[in-house]
């Protein structure tokens, strides 16, 4: 029963690949122009519409609420410490850490198959303040004379990708989810708490971005 | 809820949700440590086009399910459990730590992972850091203020 179901997806996943595949063929430039537009950054119209609808979809398959940072927890709970926060089975949340290796594998699939050539599009404005508080690299998608092995060394890279990377694990699970779970399941909601939580991302973003960052970088 | 003896099978449409949501991330450059210093830096309506939008979808969705009470794939009941205020500490105190993180790294958890993907993989030292964030908070959470 489950076996045919599931080779049913497939017959239909290759006919439809097969049929685009036919009509990406016929018409003039298909493929090359198909290429270029996938190429190129995605207008927040798309994108944003697109990550919202992860919300339903894995609520429909399984009634799952998208939250990527409860799998921080759940990687604290595979180590099985005596840590009484970590005391469940973090096998509950294996469907979210395959989610997250997915997003692994789509970024990987992005850097092979559809890179953006040219340098970042950011606003003039942004390029001019980075500019003075002296980020030199605007080529890729992060400044790599600090994101990179050779800058974790120095005290910007320190700041940038340790610290930074601890007060987000702490701070989303003190405030019970991050921009995934607040900002876009929780607001989505109607979630009072949820909007707490966003007026307080952006409080300790601004402190971070106009009080900090100038004394670090 | 049976999800712990879930097969491998049935894991799989979590992986293709998951290769969509690192494709999206990537081209709309939400990944970006730049896109985050534009929108904190209020330069650009990039991202909060994005993230309106997102939760715009989101909302129709969700009241699309509750209204009509549609079902998981599966036949159970959708459940969506409401976040508790409490005192609120947790939320704006918890929420401007994570701001300050999310400012520093230029990315919150999920991108994280996605510029992993995209070769950045000092970014690997980055999540460890956030694991640990998470297990110290872990240890520290008792004494906090929630």
């Amino acid at each position: 029963m489950r076996i045919s179901r599931l080779l049913g997806v497939l017959i239909l996943s290759i006919l439809t690949f097969l049929l685009a595949d036919v009509i990406l063929r016929i018409a003039p430039g298909g493929y090359t122009h198909m290429i270029d537009f996938l190429s190129q950054p995605w207008p927040w119209y798309v994108a944003g519409p697109l990550i919202g609808l992860i919300v339903p979809m894995l609520l429909l398959l399984g009634g799952k609420q998208f939250g990527v940072s409860a799998n921080l927890r759940h990687l604290c709970a595979v180590l099985d410490t005596k840590v009484e926060f970590f005391q469940y089975d973090w096998k509950s949340g294996t469907w979210n850490l395959v989610l997250i290796m997915g997003v692994l594998i789509g970024g990987w699939i992005s850097m092979g198959f559809l890179e953006n050539p040219d340098p970042i599009a950011i606003s003039e404005a942004t390029r001019s303040d980075l500019a003075l508080l002296g980020v030199t690299e605007f080529r890729g998608l992060v400044p790599s004379q600090y994101f990179s092995w050779e800058g974790l060394l120095s005290g910007p890279g320190i700041v940038l990708m340790v610290l930074g990377g601890f007060l987000v694990g702490f701070g989303a699970r003190w405030a019970g989810g991050c921009t995934s779970g607040h900002a876009i399941s929780g607001l989505a909601d109607l979630q009072l708490p949820s909007l707490v939580a966003v007026l307080g991302f952006f409080a300790g973003g601004l402190i971070a971005t106009f009080v900090i960052l100038p004394l670090v970088l | 809820m049976s999800t712990s003896k879930m097969g491998a099978s049935r894991l799989i449409p979590y992986l293709l949700i998951g290769i969509y949501l690192g494709i999206v991330f990537t081209k709309s450059e939400v990944i970006s440590w730049y896109r985050i210093q534009e929108m904190f830096r209020f330069q650009a309506f990039h991202m909060y086009g994005i993230i309106g939008s997102a939760v715009v979808v989101a909302a129709i969705s969700i009241q699309i399910i509750k209204k009509w009470r549609v079902r998981a794939l599966g036949g159970s009941e959708i459940v969506i459990p409401p976040k508790e205020m409490g005192s609120g500490t947790r939320y704006w105190a918890g929420g401007t730590v994570f701001g300050l993180g999310w400012a520093f790294a230029g990315a919150c958890p999920g991108p994280l992972f996605a510029l992993v993907g995209n070769g950045v993989t000092v970014m690997l030292v980055t999540i460890v850091a956030a694991v640990a964030g998470t297990f110290a908070y872990g240890v520290v959470r008792p004494r906090l203020p929630h």
